[in-house]
């Protein structure tokens, strides 16, 4: 039950606040359509070809050399991410004397802002494509990790105990009785380290690359193909819409009996 | 309502209120062990660390040795440039995080109480959102050059999304007791949303702000790297161009330090300011 500040409120005319919800994107781009087609403003170049060369620019040459990569640095290190940050997180998580020796470094690392990192990725690693995958790695590792810790840390008492007195064995303890009841909070961390892979892949394309869709998008800049570059942020604004769309069905498949349990009681 | 699901968990402030619980028949750490453990850990991996560097098994060139890297910490705070560039990345992050939320509350309520505005904004807001912020750096630096104004620009983008999302979040998730019984003693609009909505959606503000705070570091350090707007990130990656390794190290472990400082600080204003607030009045009573 939603309440609404307003006197009256509209939910008596759902059709029209649909339309509203269609209209609006829509006219937003045929005004832009319109305004870059006429101002004729430098930084702001006519939106019509841009986006009829959107598909051929980017799905011809580029496919291979900009578009799969970054794709491709971008999942391997974040599956990296999820590979080593959920074990280690639950394993710390359910030991509070390792817990406890390990928070303060920790703590000082997920302090640290992740671009930092990148002048020292591209030192002790070089600018090769392991260099970038490392660090979107390095950087995803650490929501999941800290929430995967949290998760289990916070598990309710009982569970354990429970497992315990039938004597689970740890293995299974932990794949059928840790990792479910942190679940959620690690979905949580993952949906983090997701936005920041895509941040990650996309400032290590910009700061030392040969290809990608960041690198793309700073060259156009610089040699003022601007179309290209508006083309370029176009491109990443509906990869994060995508991944960002697959991640939540994927969680609401995954999580599908969490969020059942807790719509139950209300 | 996963989100919600999460923000409420987070918000309750669970993990922070409920006592510590371990597996059957071990007592529960003590603050003072905790923190024993702690030192010695950190301790540990320091000296392993330098132990490491001396040997031979990694890299000097690469990583400096924990001692080396203290030492130049200490001659970098002895430095003027050092703090202005800390002043920098500061300004950077605050005056971002300040105009984010000016922007973003007052739209937060615009939207809660206005029907229309919710449903029209509703997808342009879904399609801005995942935009990482770093794609709009060339657009920056068209439209502002290579100044603070940039940074300003790109950290104010960054950091109004968890602000906007969780104001709307708390808004509309008022108690309708309270609702109705402010309506039914007729307290003016503007006493509704200042009095009583908007205290009530405070902790899920707090949250957001507390995401924001990162994010807007985050961006801060990319901005100076990538565009070289003044601040901590250009000296990094200054110092990597001209291979002063241990002095990068260092200015990295400084942004560690602040991120560290900001966390505190974020947390510490939202204490004082939700001291009120059922999810922290356990910590007093």
């Amino acid at each position: 039950m939603s309440v609404t500040l307003g006197k009256r409120p509209l939910r008596r005319h759902p059709r029209l606040l649909q339309a509203v919800e269609i209209a609006t994107p829509v006219l937003v781009i045929i005004a832009l359509l319109v305004w870059t087609g006429q101002a004729g403003i430098y930084y702001f170049p006519p939106l019509a070809p841009i986006l009829l060369d959107f598909v051929p620019f980017w799905f011809s040459e580029r496919l291979w050399t900009d578009f799969v990569p970054s794709v491709s640095r971008l999942s391997l290190g974040y599956l990296i991410a999820v590979a080593v940050g959920i074990p280690a997180g639950l394993l710390l998580g359910r030991y509070p004397r390792v817990r406890a020796t390990f928070t303060p470094v920790l703590e000082f690392i997920r302090a640290i802002p992740a671009p930092a990192l990148i002048p020292l990725v591209i030192l002790v690693v070089g600018i090769g494509d392991d260099a970038k995958v490392a660090l979107i790695a390095v950087v995803c590792i650490w929501p999941i990790l800290l929430n995967a810790m949290d998760g289990a840390t916070g598990m309710e008492p009982v569970y354990i105990e429970t497992s315990t007195v039938y004597r689970i064995d740890m293995w299974r303890r932990f794949t059928h009785v840790v990792l479910p009841a942190a679940a959620p909070q690690i979905f949580a961390g993952m949906r983090t380290a997701l936005a920041l892979a895509l941040i990650m892949v996309v400032v290590s394309e910009m700061a030392a690359s040969q290809n990608g869709i960041g690198h793309v998008i700073l060259v156009s800049q610089r040699t003022f193909a601007l179309a290209d570059m508006w083309s370029g942020i176009i491109l990443l604004g509906l990869l994060g819409f995508t991944l960002n769309l697959l991640f939540v069905r994927l969680e609401r498949v995954i999580l599908a009996w969490h969020h059942g349990s807790r719509e139950l009681p209300q | 309502m996963s989100i919600m699901s999460t923000i409420k968990r987070i918000d309750s402030g669970a993990p922070l209120t409920r006592a510590p619980r371990n597996r059957l028949g071990r007592p529960p750490l003590t603050g003072t062990k905790r923190a024993a453990y702690g030192l010695v850990g950190t301790l540990a991996i320091v000296v392993l660390a330098e132990a490491a560097i001396r040997l031979g098994l990694l890299d000097e060139r690469y990583v400096p040795p924990p001692s080396v890297l203290i030492n130049e910490l200490g001659s970098l705070i002895a430095q003027s440039s050092f703090w202005i560039s800390v002043g920098q990345t500061l300004a950077g992050w605050g005056f971002g995080l300040l105009l984010a939320a000016t922007i973003a509350i007052p739209l937060a309520v615009l939207i809660v109480s206005v029907d229309v505005v919710d449903r029209a904004l509703r997808p342009i807001i879904e399609f801005l959102r995942p935009v990482p912020s770093v794609a709009l750096i060339p657009v920056a630096i068209l439209l502002f050059g290579v100044g603070s104004e940039s940074k300003l620009f790109l950290v104010t983008f960054g950091a109004i999304w968890p602000l906007l999302i969780q104001t709307v979040i708390g808004l509309r998730d008022i108690d309708p007791t309270q609702l109705t019984t402010a309506k039914s003693y007729r307290v003016p609009r503007s006493d509704l949303i200042l009095r009583v909505i908007l205290p009530n959606a405070m902790p899920y503000i707090a949250t957001g702000a507390r995401i924001a705070s990162t994010t807007a570091l985050i961006v801060t350090i990319v901005a100076e790297l990538i565009i070289g707007s003044a601040g901590l990130g250009r000296d990094i990656s200054f110092a990597q161009a001209s291979n002063a390794t241990v002095t990068m190290y260092a200015l990295i472990m400084t942004t560690g330090f602040l991120g560290l400082i900001l966390n505190l600080l974020v947390l510490t204003i939202e204490r004082r300011l939700l001291r009120w607030h059922p999810s922290h009045r356990e910590v007093i009573g």
